[in-house]
């Protein structure tokens, strides 16, 4: 299992000096990507403008979204955007699409709600398929396809057009059995091979009431499930390192930590912590 | 901290002695409608596992209640006059009564307030209002829970004898209007709970409803007569009743929480009832006492805690509810074998479990599944169709869509059935017609996406499959139909195990059975017509693949794919490869491990017909259960890819990890 850890660009206090100085230590392992959130209605940086800028500062690790809601955009800017992520990064773009979970959102983008997961599908029908004829470039090829949610829809999405499944996050055990309703669409939709899966994780090394506080905040729209969610936030090398095994037992190919405080000695102590 | 617990059940009183227990300061008032000594039902069951969770919860009640308990580690099952044991179940149970009566006198021990005969009609005022007042919670509609009733399962009455039975009994009598079954366990030295239970058209029909509460008990006792030993039934307020499945979106709304029953309610017949509202109130006030009665945090932390436990619960209980509605379509199955899926019902129980539970029962389920007193585990017994012995349940090698003709393609990758030719092993040729699915880019790219210079594609409709795919042109039912035909003759002459005939996933033949894609009546005309033709030309074992429920709203229920595949076996297949959705691109599929077993048992039961299933079976022990429960004659197990290149090797490696296993 390869680990990423996230960009901080949903976190307070992010500036792009600290971004970029994040993304260039991350190149230099031992993570394998650069993962990013997206949300319209909130202090955080629009994802593939961060990874663009990340791009510009690695050569190695890959750059994910975790996830992207697709929808969100008209299909053909966000093939636009995708391809030239992946243009600038020498074709290190990984994919992540979903529907999301917040309607302010499409409200903020005066996209219709209603019809989403349908809106989805096109989308990726539309980027996997080169339904364009390739006229919107630069070339999609080596993009790498992931799909999140949770529903019986967005699994079949996922066994359909991409390459793998995105989780949203959560204890290993809820990994396992998200994995496990991934390989059976996979299967069912005749796919050879095994679907590629990636998992989320939160950690805070120096300041867990800060890392906290972010993360009660950030997922206030979950309603009762805020408190859970900080509740998971890993809090130490001994934390972070049994979740990286819970999830390599599930058969998780690539696991991405995103940071809750946003300072450059919490990846140093990732760093570590995974090492 | 003031507590106000409605209702004085097994959850309200559990929970006062808890929450005195942690916090001796703690004011803790339990109100109840009905008198101390009132109670509805008669004995309550628990397994052994709760019992572990009631000693570290508060040993004084725990000591108290399995002083008093009735145990048993036996379920006996009476069927077509016989009775069959199986061992390893640990059970308990108690008289409900008697169970009020040691939480209330603990109740009054450690402080808590009891009042009885007090109807609750506004939310008192306290630091936390409890609802623990049943099914038909009072406090629940007091507030906001996202609450879901609705029946589930048989209807059912609830009676007391004082015949004494020895183990978990079920009983199933056949009648002229349908079968009946009983529930009885014992609970003390001199009774026994007795559930009668029956479907809705056989209570119709044997006239229930215009029964008197002294009619319907005699007709259960006569019914009964010979399994009561001649005892009594006793009632209770004994009427029937449709099982209520309660469910919340959320348990707490501001300081009022809802628990056992309230909250989620489990059908009886896998009697987890009383189990699930002691151990919430196990939650509820370990949370309270971690949180120091931060109110809104230990609310949340308690249903976090218990929502996934609850949901799984809920679950098994719903399987096992449709399994007594659907009693019926089992009563062909010999009686081990009936025994042995009425045992699985739930999902809860595995060949592999019970073995360990009960080494003896599935001895006995082998030998009698395989024919011969030394016999392999079910899934390694040999099974014939017409005329063709299977070595094995899982060794059957798929071809994959081998189309009829070019343009009946899926992809430029799909093979013809002029150029294929079959790989060594058991060949189950799978032959179909991509119809609107056609024309589309490899596997390994995706699923659907069109060929940006493709072939024309056919379907009983215009409307394209998914996004971007082309318009449907009209299929020449005729030439398609020769084509199966000649595809089927071809198949003749190689060496081919199992032709089948693709009718699922919305291919071609698949797209005509389904009213989401199908405007015309008779649905089953055209792929009918090709199966009789088929069915001419091919001699040998004939199957069909069907998804047996589109998984859509207004698309074929599995009820219509009973039908469909009851039509295709009067219509020459021998056996339903069974599928499900992919009828059209927006369906709402189920995705899980053995996601199609279920609907595999309903239509081998229902329809009478041979069945073959996978949808992601992993492991031997799934295909043993599947097949010896009679949910599958035949199974495709998700194997790594190079065990499917090698099905021999792979075989006897799984049956070497079985008998080591």
């Amino acid at each position: 299992m390869n680990v990423g850890v996230g960009l901080p660009t949903t976190t307070p206090g992010t500036t792009g000096e600290l971004l970029l100085d994040w993304a260039r230590r991350a190149d230099e392992g031992p993570f394998s990507s650069l993962g990013v959130l997206d949300r319209i209605v909130y202090d955080s940086l629009e994802p593939f403008a961060a990874l663009a800028a990340a791009a510009g500062v690695t050569s190695r690790v890959r750059l994910a979204t975790m996830i992207a809601i697709g929808p969100l955009r008209p299909t053909g800017l966000l093939a636009k955007q995708a391809a030239s992520v992946h243009a600038l990064s020498g074709g290190r773009l990984t994919l992540g699409l979903a529907v999301g979970a917040r309607l302010e959102d499409y409200e903020a983008a005066g996209v219709e709600p209603r019809g989403r997961g349908r809106k989805l599908a096109e989308q990726l029908a539309y980027i996997r398929g080169g339904v364009d004829g390739h006229r919107i470039g630069p070339a999609r090829d080596g993009m790498e396809l992931l799909v999140g949610g949770m529903s019986g829809q967005a699994f079949s999405r996922m066994a359909r057009y991409a390459d793998g499944y995105a989780h949203g996050g959560g204890p290993p055990r809820a990994f396992a059995s998200a994995a496990t309703r991934a390989k059976a669409a996979w299967a069912d939709l005749g796919r050879p091979g095994q679907p590629r899966l990636w998992g989320q994780g939160y950690f805070c090394f120096s300041d867990a009431d800060r890392g906290g506080e972010y993360l009660r905040d950030y997922y206030a729209f979950t309603g009762p499930f805020a408190e859970r969610i900080a509740a998971e936030n890993l809090t130490s090398a001994r934390a972070v390192k049994d979740f990286v095994r819970g999830y390599e037992e599930a058969g998780c190919d690539e696991l991405v930590l995103f940071p809750t405080v946003a300072d450059s000695e919490e990846l140093n102590r990732l760093a570590e912590a995974i090492a | 901290m003031r507590v106000e617990i409605v209702g004085g059940g097994p959850a309200g009183l559990y929970l006062g002695i808890l929450l005195r227990r942690a916090d001796p300061s703690a004011e803790v008032r339990v109100t109840e409608r009905n008198a101390p000594d009132a109670t509805f039902g008669w004995g309550v069951v628990f397994s052994e596992e709760t019992l572990g969770s009631l000693r570290d919860a508060d040993p004084e009640t725990h000591l108290e209640i399995t002083d008093t308990f009735a145990r048993w580690d036996r379920v006996d099952i009476r069927y077509r006059g016989r009775e069959l044991r199986s061992r390893g179940h640990s059970f308990s149970a108690i008289a409900r009564k008697r169970l009020l009566a040691i939480l209330q006198r603990r109740c009054r021990a450690v402080g808590v307030e009891l009042e009885f005969g007090v109807e609750v009609s506004e939310l008192p005022d306290a630091d936390l209002v409890v609802g623990a007042d049943g099914a038909n919670s009072l406090v629940r509609r007091l507030g906001e829970f996202g609450t879901k009733v609705e029946p589930e399962g048989s209807k059912y009455v609830w009676f007391g004898t004082d015949h004494v039975f020895d183990a978990f009994t079920f009983v199933f009598k056949e009648t002229e209007h349908g079968v009946y079954n009983v529930h009885a366990y014992p609970y003390d030295e001199g009774m026994s709970t007795f559930i009668v239970e029956c479907p809705l058209e056989t209570w119709l029909g044997a006239g229930h409803e215009d029964m008197s509460e002294e009619e319907n008990l005699a007709y259960c006792e006569q019914l009964f007569a010979r399994d009561l030993r001649g005892r009594e039934l006793f009632s209770n307020r004994s009427v029937w009743l449709d099982f209520p499945k309660v469910t919340n979106r959320v348990w707490h709304d501001g300081r009022v929480v809802l628990l056992g029953d309230a909250a989620h309610t489990a059908h009886f017949s896998i009697g987890s009832g009383t189990k699930l509202a002691m151990e919430d109130s196990i939650a509820l006030a370990n949370a309270l006492a971690r949180r120091g009665w931060d109110v809104e945090a230990a609310l949340l932390d308690y249903e976090l805690e218990r929502g996934p436990a609850v949901e799984r619960t809920q679950g098994a209980a719903s399987e096992s509810a449709g399994y007594f509605r659907r009693v019926g379509s089992y009563t062909h199955l010999e009686p081990i074998q009936f025994a042995f899926n009425l045992l699985t019902r739930s999902g809860r129980i595995t060949h592999a479990g019970l073995g360990i539970r009960d080494p003896r029962f599935t001895r006995t389920l082998d030998s009698w599944f395989g024919g011969s007193p030394v016999s392999p585990p079910p899934a390694f017994s040999p099974f014939e169709l017409h005329g063709v012995r299977f070595e094995n349940r899982f060794g059957l090698v798929p071809s994959g869509l081998v189309a009829v003709s070019a343009e009946g393609r899926v992809t430029p990758e799909t093979a013809t059935i002029d150029e294929w030719s079959p790989r060594p092993g058991q060949v189950l040729l799978q032959l179909g017609h991509a119809g609107r699915r056609g024309a589309t880019q490899p596997r390994s790219v995706g699923v659907d996406l069109p060929l940006s210079e493709g072939w024309p594609v056919v379907a009983p409709t215009r409307r394209p499959y998914g996004p971007f795919s082309p318009v449907p042109g009209e299929p020449d039912e005729a030439a398609i139909r020769e084509q199966f035909v000649a595809a089927a003759r071809r198949a003749g002459r190689l060496d081919v195990d199992v032709l089948e005939l693709d009718m699922a996933h919305g291919y071609l033949l698949g797209s005509y059975l389904s009213p989401l894609v199908n405007q015309e009546d008779d649905r089953l005309r055209f792929p009918l017509s090709v199966l009789q033709a088929v069915r001419e030309a091919w001699p040998g074992v004939l199957a069909v693949r069907l998804s047996v429920t589109d998984w859509h709203p207004r698309g074929n229920s599995v009820g219509d794919g009973v039908a469909i595949a009851r039509a295709m076996a009067e219509g020459g297949a021998d056996l339903i490869h069974v599928e499900a959705g992919q009828t059209v691109h927006d369906d709402r599929p189920v995705y899980r491990r053995g996601f199609l077993t279920a609907l595999s048992d309903r239509v081998r039961n229902e329809a009478r017909v041979p069945t073959l299933v996978g949808g992601h079976l992993t492991t031997i022990d799934d295909a043993n259960t599947a097949v010896a429960a009679g949910r599958a004659d035949l199974v495709l197990l998700d194997l790594p890819e190079s065990d499917i290149e090698r099905p021999l090797e792979a075989s006897n490696k799984l049956l070497q990890a079985e008998v080591s296993g």
